[in-house]
């Protein structure tokens, strides 16, 4: 166990674990966030999503001991100014999600395709969101939402 | 009305927590009041707000049904919550709820909520299943919310001095008719006291008062689609659901599961463990293994070292999932339904011109959670509350408290949002499991699966392998279907069964005679004159403390029953050199008779709204296109209770790699009276998706010891990749008067899983002229066919 401090969302928060546990549980248990959430422990399903300089990281698989110093975004972070970002706004208007859970993961990988290519196609949606999975199959409305916020927000 | 009371303590404590908490504090002392209750709660002093439900120490009766005050509270701001039994996995069900009984009350839609599916808050309604919550359980909302307008009524004429017929509502404040000036609110009759109505209704499900339902006409919010009010906290962070708990003095737990089917346990190394940080203890009876440590990553590192000792099965527990259907076929079968004949199916076949046959098989396939399953247990103060997702909260209570033998008072279940969940999951085992280390350990735990433990040990669907034979005459016509199924469903666990739930079965507290299972029919209006039905249902060697149990997914037997009719059916049109929508609207048209729901005329109307809607081009299915990518379309139909739904696929077959691209869908969906379009456009989205996702993807794998398929790998499932570019929701009203003020609503769901197998089959065939009778349709798998002989492989 040592002192770690994290970045998450703006503020600096200093836990005393072990370097080795895994990111998402220090965020979770932790910190008391919401947003990632556990889904495989794999970095295979996305769930625990966040974002990291300006990447979307599967915190499940990246331990706290290499956090440190970097800028951490969840879910919760996305909004600014108590307002939702734009990307939320479209799942809303759009009725996204079912159950919710994936959500998290779809929201923030979404965030980074369209940082880096904020014009994509359908074949870039599909290839950026492939490795973020859905049981409740939500996909085709998820990519719609990803399209209205490329188009300004427009259906 | 002067014997009206205050509004009962649970519900107000329950209004804090579940209500509009900012509006509360604004406008109501009597929350104030059940604030500072909560706060003296124990374990609550000083905490951000606690779990939904955490209301302080039982007992916890039952709500009773009977009395108007369990669903309906009106508050002084002339705003309404619902009570309501049923629980929302997220196709909108509380949305709706709110709809009709707003509705039926009189009361803005705005100005209303609905708390849903906590066993000592709101009444039992057995929670969510069978697709029946707006088909069954609207039913008494619809009628407890009549009733409530008609007391107000009562009480408004009071008030005004009018004949209660003389009086009219809207957004919940009264006037005498023609005269607006004076008015009354709902709020200003009984916010904030009870009602004190007794209800009538031998169960639940009768539950009405005097007054009746609205015509269909008068419903105002029924037709619209309001959003639904989970949504916007499920995408800002803030939603707390079942696996964010946390209580004071929590710990957490993690299953050790056997490595084989079957193993026993002899020995636990205890020390292998206990010298990690945070031990707690590990726990162990019969077979069944956990380990308790103070933090969650120290739960998982320890399950994973700790040392046990397992003494494999003497003979193996089942065949290897590629010797499945053989082993099925040769089994003699456990129970079996004797051959059940409509007409002289005999005769027919003997007097055939023609006769089709063919097995399409269809392995076990999973609920394979997105989030592994998880419970919150807490057992402070001689009780215990359980924190879950289970759709059954009701039926988990009742379980626990059955396997604990604790008096049923003394549990309750908190419902809480958590990962999808269609039908008996594992999350009812976690649930069972976390209450046991709890009570073991007097000490909150929570506990959850991990991935490879919920891919392997989750219910499953079962398997089916299935006989078909048809008989065509001179015509083409279709005369007589002979149809034998076997499904390996022997030991179907039912829902919350405290002799059945997996720990039960570990510990050695298991019934003793194994549930019976099933195989089920397929579901459609064809008039076909000669039919015979065979059901058996065959056993794996390992009975119980198996992974392959099998328990209800999602419309149970309907997406393997109808793969194999629904395929069937379109071997036979090609046979009869028809095109296949023709030859099933022919089917449908033939007969004359129809049944009380009119579902022949409806399952004729859904057919021919998904081939308008998709530009249905009659012609005989078969390979048409050449090259490397060839395109096919097919179409599939069935019904489930009373829902009937039509569907197209239209695919894309690469003929080298056996890749296949559902590139476009269509359904065409009657389910009576549609309370909230757009969310039943989601809901069937969602749900032809995930059978395209069993028809393209998930398959249970195994080999003589163990599941093999344990992660998003091994285990593969739709993704983004494979999302269709078009998906055509036709929402059609096929009733004979499709105005009638009583038009029925009908459940949604479930009905849309049944057809995609077979329709991307049927599109498969029409690409390729490579007919696939066994699922899922993998490149590999595909790839196969095409190279086979009479296959249209391209080099």
């Amino acid at each position: 166990m040592r002192p770690i401090t994290l970045k998450v969302n703006g503020a600096a928060h200093t836990v005393e674990v072990e370097p080795s546990t895994p990111l998402l549980y220090v965020l979770r248990n932790d910190l008391g966030l919401r947003g990632p959430r556990f889904g495989c422990g794999l970095g295979q399903c996305g769930a625990c999503t966040v974002i990291i300089n300006g990447e979307a990281v599967r915190s499940c698989v990246r331990t706290a001991g290499t956090a440190e110093n970097v800028e951490i975004t969840t879910l919760e972070g996305l909004g600014q100014g108590g307002a939702l970002h734009p990307l939320q706004q479209a799942w809303i208007d759009e009725q996204v999600p079912q159950c919710g859970f994936c959500q998290n993961g779809q929201i923030l990988t979404a965030k980074v395709l369209l940082d880096k290519n904020p014009k994509p196609s359908d074949a870039d949606i599909r290839q950026a969101m492939s490795r973020t999975l859905c049981r409740c199959m939500t996909y085709y409305r998820v990519q719609a939402a990803i399209k209205r916020v490329a188009n300004g927000g427009v259906a | 009305m002067s014997r009206r009371t205050a509004i009962p303590r649970e519900v107000e404590q329950a209004e804090a927590l579940h209500g509009s908490r900012r509006q509360f504090l604004k406008q109501s002392g009597l929350l104030v009041v059940s604030v500072a209750a909560w706060s003296a709660a124990p374990g609550a002093a000083g905490q951000a707000p606690a779990p939904a439900g955490a209301l302080g120490p039982g007992p916890y009766p039952d709500k009773d049904y009977l009395q108007l005050d369990s669903w309906i509270v009106v508050r002084p701001d002339n705003s309404a919550t619902f009570y309501v039994g049923k629980t929302d996995l997220g196709q909108g069900t509380g949305t709706a709820f709110r709809q009709l009984m707003a509705d039926e009350l009189d009361i803005a839609f705005a100005k209303t909520s609905v708390v849903m599916g906590s066993t000592d808050l709101t009444v039992d309604q057995g929670g969510s299943g069978g697709s029946d919550a707006i088909q069954v359980d609207a039913w008494p909302m619809r009628r407890v919310a009549a009733e409530a307008r008609r007391v107000l009524l009562d009480l408004a004429s009071t008030r005004l001095g009018v004949p209660a017929a003389e009086l009219v509502v809207s957004d919940g404040v009264v006037s005498p008719r023609g005269d607006a000036a004076r008015r009354v609110s709902y709020g200003e009759l009984i916010g904030g006291r009870r009602f004190n109505v007794t209800l009538s209704g031998a169960n639940i499900d009768a539950t009405t008062g005097k007054a009746p339902v609205k015509p269909v006409q008068a419903l105002k919010n029924v037709g619209l689609s309001p959003r639904r009010e989970d949504i916007p906290p499920k995408v800002d962070g803030s939603q707390e659901w079942a696996v964010d708990v946390r209580l004071p003095g929590m710990v957490h737990a993690r299953n050790v599961k056997p490595p084989v089917a079957g193993a026993q346990l002899e020995a636990v190394d205890v020390a292998s463990v206990s010298g990690l940080p945070g031990f707690v203890k590990v726990v162990t009876k019969g077979n069944y293994v956990a380990v308790v440590f103070e933090r969650e990553e120290q739960a998982v590192r320890a399950a994973r070292q700790l040392k046990c000792q397992w003494k494999k099965p003497a003979t193996a527990p089942f065949p290897a999932s590629d010797d499945l259907f053989d082993f099925m076929r040769a089994a003699t079968p456990v129970n079996s339904t004797p051959p059940a004949d409509s007409g002289d199916p005999t005769a027919a076949f003997a007097g055939a011109a023609t006769v089709v046959e063919a097995r399409y098989d269809v392995p076990f396939q999973g609920h394979t959670s997105f989030g592994p399953a998880h419970a919150t247990a807490d057992p402070t103060g001689d009780q215990l509350t359980i924190y879950s997702n289970d759709m059954k909260s009701y039926g988990m209570r009742n379980g626990v408290a059955e396997f604990l033998k604790m008096p049923r008072d003394r549990v309750r279940v908190v419902w809480m949002q958590g990962p999808q969940a269609f039908g008996r999951t594992a999350a009812e085992d976690a649930g069972f499991e976390a209450a046991f280390i709890a009570k073991e350990l007097g000490r909150p735990v929570r506990l959850q699966w991990m991935r490879d433990e919920e891919t392997a040990w989750d219910t499953k669907g079962p398997a089916y392998a299935i006989d078909m034979r048809g008989a065509l005459d001179a015509s083409g016509t279709l005369t007589a279907v002979d149809y034998t199924a076997r499904a390996a469903d022997h030991n179907h666990v039912g829902y919350n069964e405290h002799d059945t739930v997996l720990i039960a079965q570990l510990t050695g507290q298991r019934k003793a005679a194994a549930n019976r299972g099933r195989a089920s029919l397929p579901s459609d209006m064809y008039a076909i004159p000669h039919r015979r039905t065979t059901t058996h249902v065959v056993s794996l060697p390992l009975v119980w403390e198996t992974p392959l149990r099998t328990g209800n997914l999602r419309d149970p037997d309907g997406p393997q029953v109808t793969f194999a009719s629904e395929s069937f059916i379109d071997e036979l049109a090609v046979a009869a050199k028809a095109d296949p929508a023709e030859f099933r609207l022919q089917l449908l048209t033939r007969g004359s008779g129809d049944d009380s729901g009119f579902k022949r005329a409806r399952s004729i109307a859904v057919m021919k709204a998904a081939m308008a809607a998709y530009g249905w081009q009659p012609r005989p299915a078969g390979a048409r296109g050449t090259g490397e990518v060839v395109t096919g379309r097919g179409i599939a139909y069935a019904f489930r209770s009373q829902t009937v739904v039509a569907e197209i696929a239209e695919v894309e077959v690469n003929r080298r790699t056996g890749h296949v691209w559902v590139k476009r869908m269509v359904c065409a969906h009657d389910c009576g009276l549609v309370v909230n379009p757009e969310g039943l456009r989601r809901t069937l989205e969602c749900g032809m998706l995930h059978s395209l996702s069993r028809a393209l993807h998930e398959e249970v794998r195994f080999d003589r010891e163990k599941v093999t398929s344990v992660d998003w790998v091994s285990h593969p499932t739709l993704t983004h990749a494979d999302t269709p570019e078009r998906i055509d929701i036709v929402i059609v009203n096929g009733d004979p008067a499709p105005d009638r003020p009583d038009l029925p609503h009908y459940g949604a769901g479930e009905t849309v899983c049944k057809p995609t197998l077979a329709a991307v089959g049927n599109a498969i065939f029409d690409a390729t002229g490579v007919r696939l009778r066994r699922v899922p349709f993998r490149a590999a798998r595909v790839l196969a066919a095409l190279k086979a002989p009479g296959g249209t492989f391209v080099q």
